[in-house]
């Protein structure tokens, strides 16, 4: 595009300050805290035996995505080729 | 009256056929309008007459039908209910989001195969009968393979010809089908048919390559990222949608879809962590969410169907809108590659504003519209007791979360700035991403109207204090461990790689056991010739030693000098003809 290299005098945008960033992620931090509490003030309503397990829905998120991306690192090992890999000798 | 029923297919085959003689701003009105008015007309003009009381039970109004006289069959082509009718308005919808979207392209081809797509998609879907529904079936896939070919590179002509063969052979399989149950049934009524018999599995797995069921998905991971940034918009909202369809009107309550299903939530979703591509990390997610929608038609219960119908519902619309969103990278910075891009939110905000309102309905956040659908799928599985199946869609939640909620918007917009600075989207790009991204909204936050469509008559609200702190406490610490990992320095980076998948099976086994036996053809082809030759050989040296060969006739003349004598003869000929 024609306007792509006017890095000199760009202006700052949202996220160009560190300040945002560290601003954001504490936002998340303080909503998992509050949801992970409330948790134990609030009645679920439960289906299964397994539910009623303190802050059921929030270990298994952490746990389940820690355990995706690890397994996903192994699967690497073994599917992930050249990416000119399917277009030699085709 | 006979506007009443005009099959909706018929609007966008003629106005494909208009497309031809028009040009400009009135091809553009051609092409807006063909979706609009075919929405309003059947929006007002069509009613489905009884809404349906059990899951068993759909009752259906009588239809519109045609007899071709020679064979003296009918084909159904207008069958009127709730579930169809729900995915009549749904189709029109995508398919006038993806018209808009492709408004700036002057390609005539994509343009009629677009329309020749939504509308045979359209026809698939009120097609009262088998015949009918497997002539829609092979237009729908000979209409969208162009939209893999307008990109004109021979990467993208090859990927259209493998994914032709899938959609071709499941529309074989289809008729065979279709042929085996009219022999045992003496029906070829489009009802309920389940998994009794030959018919029964032939018309389940042709349904299966369309929905894209485990091992059977490779044509989907293939050809959709390989498509042009229109066209992906197109096919990502009606092939598979359609399979759903299918299946939920074939095939409710089988259970063997429950574990398919189950499997196609679980298993994209590792490989959507490690796909560079972004378009084929949203194909992957795409296997994922109609992962949901077959466990639902496999559940069968009035709830869980209708959590799949509304599901598919609210999935076209945010598909899109994450497609979409690609696609304008892809248009503006040439590639869509996470490992190269990054920083875009600065020069198109309004394209990363989308983006993410797309990845939050992907990802059910409430006041979303993928949580008011998916959640009915999910209180439908812990009903059934289908415990497994549960924590694995409740994983397949979070991960979804993890790579298309946070993985697109993130590394094509935040992450590292990669000193690019395209343009913000065009217009028309962006008021068919903003149709969409209102949409999604409009269904989480009212989700009643949406509701109301519903085939099945089921009282079910999602927004209870329990769902909402549940699915926050689900996603919040999904978006956790998303940072946690990369702060670890644990998260894959995104690198330029390719990953195997199914397709290894014929794209590389396959013409490496081709070449093999290529090769040993030849070699044994090498053999015969070098025989041949010895004796052959042994044959002149035979002529050589025979007293014969002294003679010019023996000989072999060299054809030049053959031509010479011919031509000497024939202008003799020609002078002694002039004499004479």
């Amino acid at each position: 595009m024609a306007d792509a290299n006017n890095s000199n005098n760009e202006k700052t945008y949202l996220f160009d300050k560190p300040r945002n960033v560290t601003l954001l992620l504490r936002t998340l931090y303080v909503i998992c805290a509050g949801l992970f509490i409330a948790d134990f003030f609030v009645h679920r309503h439960t289906v299964h035996a397994w539910e009623e397990f303190p802050a059921f829905y929030a270990i298994y998120g952490f746990v389940g995505c820690v355990l995706l991306v690890l397994v996903a690192k192994v699967l690497r090992k073994f599917v992930m080729r050249k990416e000119d890999y399917y277009d030699v000798d085709e | 009256m006979w506007m009443s029923s005009l099959p909706p297919f018929i609007p966008f085959f003629i106005a494909a056929a208009l497309v031809l003689v028009t040009r400009g701003p009135l091809r553009s009105l051609v092409l807006v309008a063909a979706p609009l008015l075919g929405l309003l007309h059947l929006w007002f003009d069509v009613q489905p007459q009884v809404s349906m009381v059990a899951a068993e039970t759909l009752i259906t109004a009588p239809g519109l039908s045609y007899t071709i006289g020679a064979f003296g069959y009918t084909l159904e082509f207008m069958r009127v209910d709730k579930l169809s009718m729900l995915f009549g308005y749904l189709f029109h919808i995508a398919a006038l989001m993806a018209v808009i979207y492709a408004l700036h392209i002057k390609d005539t081809i994509q343009q009629i195969a677009g329309l020749l797509y939504a509308g045979s998609a359209l026809g698939a879907i009120f097609a009262g009968d088998l015949i009918t529904l497997f002539i829609f079936w092979e237009i729908l896939a000979l209409t969208s393979v162009f939209l893999v070919w307008a990109r004109r590179t021979e990467r993208a002509i090859k990927t259209g010809i493998r994914y032709l063969i899938f959609q071709v052979l499941s529309g074989v399989l289809l008729l065979a089908g279709a042929i085996v149950y009219f022999d045992t049934t003496g029906t070829l009524d489009f009802n309920y048919i389940g998994l009794e018999g030959l018919a029964g599995w032939l018309i389940f797995i042709a349904f299966g390559i369309k929905a894209a069921f485990p091992l059977l998905h490779g044509w989907l991971v293939d050809a959709y990222p390989e498509a042009t940034e229109t066209g992906s918009v197109f096919l990502s909202a009606f092939s598979t949608k359609l399979a759903i369809y299918t299946l939920a009107r074939g095939y409710p309550g089988t259970e063997l879809l429950i574990y398919i299903g189950g499997a196609m939530a679980c298993f994209p979703i590792f490989y959507a962590v490690i796909e560079n591509d972004l378009r084929k990390v949203l194909t992957y997610s795409m296997i994922n969410q109609l992962g949901f929608m077959v466990v639902g038609v496999g559940i069968g219960t009035a709830l869980a169907l209708n959590g799949t119908v509304a599901h598919a519902f609210a999935h076209v619309i945010y598909k899109s809108l994450l497609f979409m969103s690609m696609g304008a990278v892809l248009y503006r910075v040439g590639n869509i590659n996470g490992s190269d891009l990054g920083g875009l939110y600065k020069t198109m905000p309004w394209t990363a504003t989308f983006c993410i309102i797309g990845a939050a309905s992907i990802s059910a956040f409430p006041l979303f519209s993928g949580f008011v659908a998916k959640s009915m799928i999910m209180s439908a599985t812990l009903e059934g007791e289908h415990f497994i199946t549960w924590l694995m869609l409740l994983f397949a939640a979070a991960g979804v979360f993890h790579h298309a909620g946070i993985k697109i918007p993130y590394f094509a917009f935040f992450h590292h700035d990669s000193g690019l600075r395209p343009a913000e989207a065009p217009n028309n790009m962006l008021i068919a991403m903003a149709i969409a991204a209102f949409l999604c909204i409009a269904i989480g936050v009212q989700p009643q109207y949406l509701y109301a469509l519903l085939p099945w008559q089921v009282d079910y609200w999602p927004y209870d204090l329990s769902h909402v702190l549940t699915q926050l406490q689900l996603l919040f610490f999904s978006a956790l461990a998303f940072v946690w990992l990369n702060k670890q320095g644990m998260y894959p980076p995104e690198l330029r790689s390719v990953n195997i998948d199914i397709e290894w099976l014929y794209r590389k086994l396959l013409p490496a056991s081709g070449h093999i036996a290529v090769k040993a053809m030849s070699d044994f082809n090498t053999f015969l010739l070098s025989m041949a030759q010895r004796y052959l050989d042994g044959c002149k040296s035979l002529i050589r030693t025979n007293s014969l060969s002294r003679y010019h006739l023996a000989e072999s003349w060299p054809t030049g000098s053959m031509v010479l004598w011919i031509g000497v003869i024939l202008g003799a000929y020609l002078v002694v003809n002039a004499l004479i």
